[in-house]
């Protein structure tokens, strides 16, 4: 199977994660990739700028009804749910928060789901809730690619350790690994 | 023979495009151009906590049971809201909106999908302290009568006011949040005089039309709900209902940056989504 788009979780720890991960993607990266980070609600953009000036792909704050583009990383808003649409644009909603958390990660994950079906990859890294995990769990029953950061490995394991129980994802890998899997030849589907 | 997702993926959204043709042409409620994701996640969680095994059956329950036509309106319709969300939006209003609006010798401001009404009453208050409320007329709206009973009411839980008072006093407050509610056991009642100058009423913004000529509309968080094509409706209502110079705000994701409307307006913050309709 060649992944189209690529959804990434994370909480706790979280920054620090994807300071890790994202750097590492090439430009021209032929996937789109959705990041929930868990943030306080009165934040500004700063972390989509920070981590926009130290990656090669374009990082920016989702817009609503934005449509998607591939090599393109969206954050989730503070304050706001993430939802991705069937004919590839974003939307974005103040809906309830849900496992205490807006940006809610599963709200994402559900939706990328719908979306992207059997051509989505998933990831959860670190985090000290239990969001995402049902959503991970969403992603494998629509066919797609699920992988959990290693908990051990994680600044805090709660969040992987509960995906991990809930989903049985396909790889559970260091962030590093996970960066290597996402980059093998032919695992996202070329532009 | 057990079908796999992507196959009932497909059929689920053939049946909720007719669920929501359904629910139009039984009840007149217009959900086809909201926005579809938000939509079948919340049919998708109705569905999962039901004892029905597809949508179409849920539309059959539907057609039928008034109730549960009510339950799933309900399911559909966007209730969040609180008491001076985004401190800064109030702020500005202070600044930029309220010196231009005490030119005029009466008004009227449109509160659009003000759902259980906390930001109307926010409003209310702040005009109250800019010496504007005597002479304004607030109309606030949604489609959903539940919640514009509630709004009504103006009684909400104590829980929240913690919170409130924080916000009201980052939004400039300038006495205490207390002075306009009453405690009573688990609930904060508002202020009757807060109400004086408001008239709650059903309207829905997908299906009426323009109902007055005011000197601004709020509409907050309420656009993201809904495709480009009914956002862009929409606001051609709010520009038909302002006057010339009037104001528009919208929540802080909102946009009229690519509707029809755009280049009548100019954006007074580009932050905080507050629009000025301009004279010629």
């Amino acid at each position: 199977m060649q992944y189209k788009a690529v959804v990434i979780g994370s909480s706790a720890g979280g920054l620090n994660a994807l300071k890790s991960v994202l750097p590492l993607i090439p430009a021209g990266f032929p996937a789109a990739i959705f990041v929930v980070q868990h943030i306080s609600p009165d934040s500004d953009n700063y972390m989509a700028r920070f981590l926009n000036q130290r990656s090669k792909i374009h990082v920016k704050e989702a817009d609503d009804k934005e449509k998607i583009e591939v090599g393109t990383a969206y954050i989730a808003p503070p304050n706001y749910h993430l939802l991705v649409e069937e004919d590839f644009t974003l939307s974005l909603s103040v809906d309830e928060k849900i496992n205490y958390s807006r940006p809610s990660i599963d709200i994402t994950f559900e939706t990328a789901a719908y979306a992207y079906g059997s051509q989505l990859v998933g990831i959860v890294l670190t985090g000290a809730n239990t969001d995402g995990a049902f959503g991970l769990l969403t992603i494998k029953n629509y066919g797609g690619y699920t992988i959990v950061q290693q908990p051990s490995e994680a600044e805090s394991s709660i969040m992987p350790s509960e995906a991990i129980r809930l989903v049985k994802p396909h790889k559970i890998l260091k962030l590093n690994d996970l960066v290597m899997k996402l980059l093998e030849p032919g695992f996202i589907l070329p532009k | 023979m057990r079908k796999n997702q992507e196959e009932i993926n497909e059929i689920q959204n053939i049946e909720i495009e007719l669920l929501l043709e359904a629910l139009y042409r039984r009840y007149g409620y217009d959900f086809r151009d909201y926005s579809r994701a938000h939509v079948k996640r919340r049919i998708l969680n109705r569905l999962a906590s039901s004892q029905l095994k597809t949508i179409s059956n849920l539309q059959g329950k539907m057609l039928y049971d008034k109730q549960y036509f009510e339950s799933l309106i309900r399911d559909l319709s966007i209730n969040v809201t609180e008491m001076f969300r985004d401190p800064a939006f109030y702020r500005l209003i202070r600044k930029e909106v309220i010196p231009v609006l005490k030119t005029y010798p009466f008004l009227k401001i449109w509160h659009a999908g003000c759902a259980t009404g906390e930001e109307v009453y926010s409003f209310a208050i702040i005009l109250k302290e800019e010496g504007l409320y005597n002479r304004t007329q607030i109309y606030a709206t949604d489609f959903n009568r539940d919640v514009i009973e509630t709004a009504r009411r103006g009684i909400y839980s104590i829980e929240n006011i913690k919170n409130y008072t924080a916000k009201y006093q980052k939004a400039g407050g300038k006495f205490s949040f207390s002075d306009y509610y009453l405690a009573k056991y688990d609930s904060a009642i508002l202020n009757q005089s807060l109400k004086a100058n408001i008239v709650f009423a059903e309207h829905n913004l997908v299906t009426d039309s323009v109902f007055a000529e005011v000197n601004m509309v709020v509409c907050r968080n309420v656009l993201i709900y809904f495709n480009r094509d009914l956002q862009n409706k929409v606001l051609k209502l709010f520009d038909d209902s302002l006057i010339k110079g009037g104001f528009l705000g919208l929540g802080t994701k909102e946009t009229i940056m690519f509707s029809n409307i755009a280049s009548k307006y100019t954006c007074i913050n580009p932050k905080e989504k507050i629009f000025k309709k301009k004279i010629s």
